[in-house]
């Protein structure tokens, strides 16, 4: 029975409230191609979103989980839970969540966790907070995937590896601006991408990240819960795939049978870089800033490791009267300063001052 | 090391929690629970909505210790919406010019490191333009 595979709570739950950051500054890909290789060469985005100096994961997750707490009715104490996926938090030991917690309000009746799976450790706090919600152990939990992605200088994943990301505030269905109907998780021990400890940029398997790791998760997630929930690509407005380029999500949705229409509206990349944890979720935010009720999304995520989460969300008529409470993506999208590679090097830490 | 300080002072810092007088509604920041307009006891807590304009600013390029890594900077005297003035650093200016009346908003951000690398972040707020919300339906 494919159904059996579907993870599904006891008390249906859904997105109580959502909120987008990404920071203020732009690195053109061009001109990472101007300072490696002469600017010969393919582009795989147009630019990428960069951290200013005083920003972290943090910092971020603040900001994403403050729009997330204004598109809802509830006070911060009534979560009880504050988690933040990422491959970027601040201290190699001690918790962001806690951080963010206090910043947020949500002290100190609150579980606070920090989660890791690569890219996808922002849609994997996602899903436990579905299990705490919905199991009747806590009214609301919050669920956060940021990260400011790290790229050796010079190499390839450099032009896309950026900073932003999502904050959703989960709770009971019938206070939901979106309906979370089910999700599935599809997992493998495949070695595409990885750091090591100590190390301060991360490796990838070349080649290795694209088939077996990112496309096979990714089709393999959603064919599985489009199978187990009865549905088609005709079924879903909307399709958020991760992305950490433009083109691989593009392939991916034109293999499900998905057209640019449904892909388009949720694939920031382009402008925004690959947010790693956040890439997959803020595409969602982006959606269900334009969704109107009825309408069906299908998001799946991927981290590197491997595996994929993928949801099927439903719009509800509480949307209208919510999103305009807190900034749209589009405004953090819209709101835009280039930097050159210089002022890069600097806000991000790469020159050696000791 | 200046642990226990930072500790104390996380509300303030975090999230612009300050006191309001019961006796006269005035607001206070920082909080020092005497109320300066009734001369009251005001220890009741507030958190300031974060919205204010700039009433001054300088640029600071000789960054006092612990600030280098950020110089040059803006840092600016913020009138909040509640009434307070606040010294505080701006942030996010991009190529944005700062004036007087400015409208900004606070956020959260890392102040700097105690000590080196070695040491805790510290967290507290800014003021940033406040941002534009073009994509209202
Ligand atoms: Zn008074």
């Amino acid at each position: 029975m494919s159904d059996q595979k579907l993870l599904k709570p006891g008390n249906p739950v859904g997105i109580v409230g959502y909120g987008a950051y990404v920071p203020r500054y732009r690195l053109p890909a061009k001109e990472v191609a101007r300072i490696w290789t002469d600017g010969v060469g393919g582009l795989p985005v147009k630019e990428k979103a960069v951290a200013g100096i005083d920003e972290d994961v943090a910092t971020m997750s603040i900001e994403a989980a403050r729009n997330a707490l204004a598109r809802s009715d509830i006070d911060p104490d009534q979560l009880r839970a504050v988690w933040v996926g990422s491959e970027s938090h601040p201290y190699a030991v001690k918790p962001t969540s806690t951080i963010v917690a206090e910043a947020i309000g949500a002290v100190p009746d609150v579980q606070a966790a920090d989660w890791q799976f690569a890219c996808k450790a922002g849609t994997e706090a996602m899903v436990a907070a579905i299990g705490f919600v919905g199991s009747g152990m806590a009214p609301y939990a919050m669920a956060i995937g940021m990260d400011i992605a790290q790229g050796k200088p010079g190499d390839a994943l450099e032009y896309t590896a950026a900073a932003g990301g999502a904050a959703y505030l989960l709770g009971a269905a019938e206070e939901s601006l979106a309906v979370i109907n089910a999700t599935y998780s599809y997992v493998t021990d495949t070695p595409d991408f990885w750091r090591r400890a100590y190390q301060k940029y991360p490796e990838h398997g070349q080649r290795f990240t694209g088939e077996p790791a990112y496309f096979a998760h990714i089709t393999q997630a959603a064919k599985e819960l489009m199978t187990a929930m009865g549905t088609t690509s005709d079924d879903y407005k909307y399709a958020v795939f991760h992305q950490p380029n433009a083109k691989f999500p593009q392939r991916a949705g034109k293999m499900l049978g998905f057209t640019s229409e449904q892909i388009e509206p949720g694939l920031l990349v382009p402008l925004i870089g690959n947010t790693y944890a956040g890439a997959a979720i803020i595409g969602l935010s982006a959606v269900l800033d334009i969704a109107e009720p009825g309408d069906r999304i299908l998001l799946v995520s991927f981290g590197s490791g491997a595996g994929s989460d993928a949801f099927d969300i439903e719009i509800t008529g509480a949307v209208d009267e919510r999103r305009d409470r807190a900034p749209k993506t589009q405004d953090y999208i819209a709101r835009r300063t280039e930097i050159d590679y210089a002022t890069y090097s600097r806000y991000r830490g790469k020159l050696v001052m000791k | 090391m200046e642990i226990p300080r930072h500790w104390r002072l996380k509300q303030q810092r975090y999230k612009l929690v300050g006191e309001v007088c019961p006796h006269c509604e005035a607001k206070l920041f920082p909080p020092r629970d005497i109320c300066p307009d009734c001369g009251g006891e005001a220890k009741q807590l507030y958190t300031f909505s974060g919205r204010g304009e700039v009433y001054s600013h300088t640029t600071v390029y000789d960054a006092p210790a612990g600030f280098e890594e950020n110089a040059p900077y803006t840092v600016a005297l913020v009138k909040l919406e509640e009434g307070p003035l606040v010294t505080a650093q701006l942030t996010d200016l991009g190529e944005q010019d700062v004036e007087i009346g400015t409208p900004v908003e606070m956020v959260t951000r890392r102040l700097r490191t105690d000590g080196d690398e070695r040491g805790m972040l510290v967290y507290g707020y800014k003021f940033r333009p406040r941002l534009e919300r073009v994509n209202q339906i």
